[in-house]
């Protein structure tokens, strides 16, 4: 079975809505992060493959998916850091519950 | 390599040699030392900015394969960050020393510099993958700066919004970058910019929104704004007047380089119309918002949202004229947000107070902080003489350069929104000069590196509105860039 160019893009589009779909009805801090390393392992995945079936010629995709994993990674690490932070702080890790700036 | 390439980045170079002193000075000078950093860091700093009005010869040009582009244009915007960041650094001094945050003092220079450097790179990058590494150097440090005051939870809270609605955008903002390098195959503006001529599909309008939804949330425009509030209010007011002035003009200042580098060629088209519908409703329900607010951090947060959607004129104009507007309004901008930021960090530090009410005849014991406050209102305001008026006129005469009657429509809801966000503006003044209180702020013996930060704040809004000359250099320098405008179609 040839694998084409959609029967990767499809299921990185679905991972992303489910990324887009979980960072908006999630109610824990740490499922929000998860939601969101989706949505950006998506678009690295959108990279790569634009990368192989249509420009197999050159790297600048690759190049971007790698520096992205690594963005990604610090990104996670700032986030866990910070609800690390407000669990210390208020013994909460649920994103309802931060509701005391709010006019 | 080349390694004369280094010298189209004088700024840069500069800028990471300020930022490895201060390193250097945090990590290695023994403890009794540290109260001096913050002078330290800010005097550094102002003579690196000193530095870097004047540019090495012959450093306009591509560099790095033309990933980064350094030109008359980029540099102004730097040199603009970089007196705003001082601004910043001479308001914070005394806070930094305070007990509570003295420990990490460095820190929070040393991440404003690094994030000063993302945006510089922002500016000047002309290739995708550098303009994402700066926008992640640009913002992820603030969440970590908006988490500085750890004693409260208010600090936490804040920085926990901000990186998740970061993370969020950038996500989104990359997902647009992949279908334009699915359309192009390459990450260069300019040769993404003459892939697309002529490209109707829908790919590409989808791609244009992420891109403009992706810098709309580090922009604050509407409807990408709800964090922006929260933020601003939770935030220690030296890192929310940071936020809501530099990376704010630096973004602003790269999204119109995006949007006319690269999607330049369906301007008409596509993007004209989003950017459009986003302009109304961010300088509306920007103003309208910002009405009903009682604390001032929160109120400036929806003023700094409308200034937002007046600064976007100056994008969707998209021409010449329209980019020397944006820098000018970017320059007023900066002075007159610092100013208000400057007398809330005061009286905040002092008093802990921010309330409006709290305000309430402030005349009569701190007549230079409400006179202060009082310019910084007016300017934000638009009240001429100040600088805040010919901001705001000069933006108006830019977006009316296009000559499309939509155009003219947008310009007056615009200053239809003006004489509305007159009426909250004026209500903090009145608050400090007309209303009476029991319990009115004693008077406050401000430090005299935030008198400094203030008197330049209010020099600045009024001398850059009297000398015409600014508007008429910040003119001939974006002239020379003229080239760049040409795909707009």
């Amino acid at each position: 079975m040839n694998l084409t160019l959609l029967m990767y893009l499809v299921p990185s589009l679905v991972m992303f809505g489910c990324g887009v779909y979980g960072f908006l009805t999630r109610k824990n801090m740490i499922a929000i992060m998860i939601s969101l390393e989706l949505m950006l392992n998506s678009v690295d995945i959108n990279f790569v493959v634009f990368n192989r079936y249509l420009f197999p010629g050159q790297m600048d995709g690759m190049f971007f998916t790698l520096f992205a994993i690594a963005i990604a990674a610090a990104e996670t690490a700032l986030a866990l850091a910070i609800i690390i932070n407000v669990f210390r702080v208020a013994r909460k890790v649920d994103i309802n519950e931060l509701t005391k700036l709010k006019f | 390599m080349d390694y004369s390439q280094f010298l189209f980045m004088p700024q840069e170079i500069g800028l990471l040699f300020v930022f490895l002193l201060v390193f250097i000075y945090d990590t290695f000078m023994p403890a009794r030392m540290g109260k001096h950093l913050p002078m330290f860091a800010t005097i550094l700093t102002a003579l690196y900015t000193v530095y870097a009005f004047f540019p090495c010869p012959d450093s306009w040009g591509m560099a790095f394969g033309g990933m980064f582009e350094s030109n008359p244009a980029t540099w102004v915007m730097k040199n603009i960050l970089n007196v705003g960041v001082v601004i910043v650094m001479l308001q914070s001094i005394k806070w930094t020393n305070d007990d509570f945050v003295s420990v990490r003092r460095g820190e929070f220079y040393e991440l404003i510099l690094l994030t000063l450097f993302g945006m510089f790179l922002m500016i000047s990058a002309r290739h995708f993958l550098l303009f994402v590494i700066g926008l992640e150097t640009a913002s992820l440090p603030i969440a970590a700066l908006a988490a500085f005051e750890k004693r409260y939870y208010e600090s936490h809270e804040a920085a926990a919004k901000y990186v998740f609605t970061a993370v969020f955008s950038s996500a989104i903002f990359m997902l647009g970058i992949s279908f334009v390098y699915g359309m192009s195959g390459s990450l260069y503006f300019q040769e993404i910019g003459s892939q697309i001529v002529g490209v109707k599909s829908p790919l590409l309008i989808l791609a244009v929104a992420f891109v403009i939804a992706g810098v709309g949330y580090k922009l604050s425009l509407v409807p990408f704004h709800q964090w922006t509030a929260d933020v601003y209010q939770g935030a220690p007011t030296a890192v929310t007047s940071y936020l809501s002035v530099i990376s704010k003009g630096a973004a602003a200042f790269a999204f119109m380089v995006i949007l006319v580098q690269v999607f330049g060629a369906v301007y008409s088209q596509v993007w004209q119309w989003m950017l459009y519908a986003i302009i109304i409703l961010t300088i509306t329900i920007g103003n309208l918002f910002a009405m009903r607010q009682r604390n001032l951090k929160r109120f400036l947060a929806y003023s700094s949202i409308s200034q937002a959607g007046y600064i976007m004129l100056g994008v969707i104009a998209a021409s010449q004229v329209g980019m020397t507007s944006m820098i000018y309004y970017v320059l007023v901008y900066i002075f007159s947000n610092l100013a208000a930021f400057g007398v809330i960090a005061v009286i905040e530090r002092a008093t802990g107070r921010v309330t409006m009410d709290d305000y309430n005849g402030l005349f009569k014991t701190n007549p230079w902080l409400a006179f202060t406050m009082m310019l910084a209102m007016f300017s934000l305001g638009g009240i001429p003489p100040f600088a805040g008026f010919f901001s705001k006129f000069f933006i108006f005469v830019g977006a009316c350069h296009t000559g499309s009657v939509a155009i003219y429509v947008l310009v007056f809801i615009a200053l239809v929104n003006t004489i509305i966000s007159l009426y909250y503006y004026l209500l903090v003044v009145k608050a400090m000069f007309i209303r009476q209180d029991e319990c009115v702020i004693p008077y406050i013996d401000s430090h005299w590196t935030e008198e400094i930060a203030l008197t330049v704040c209010v020099m600045g809004i009024i001398a850059v509105g009297v000398a015409s000359g600014i508007y008429t250099f910040l003119n001939q320098v974006t002239e020379t860039i003229t080239p760049m405008f040409n795909m707009v179609g």
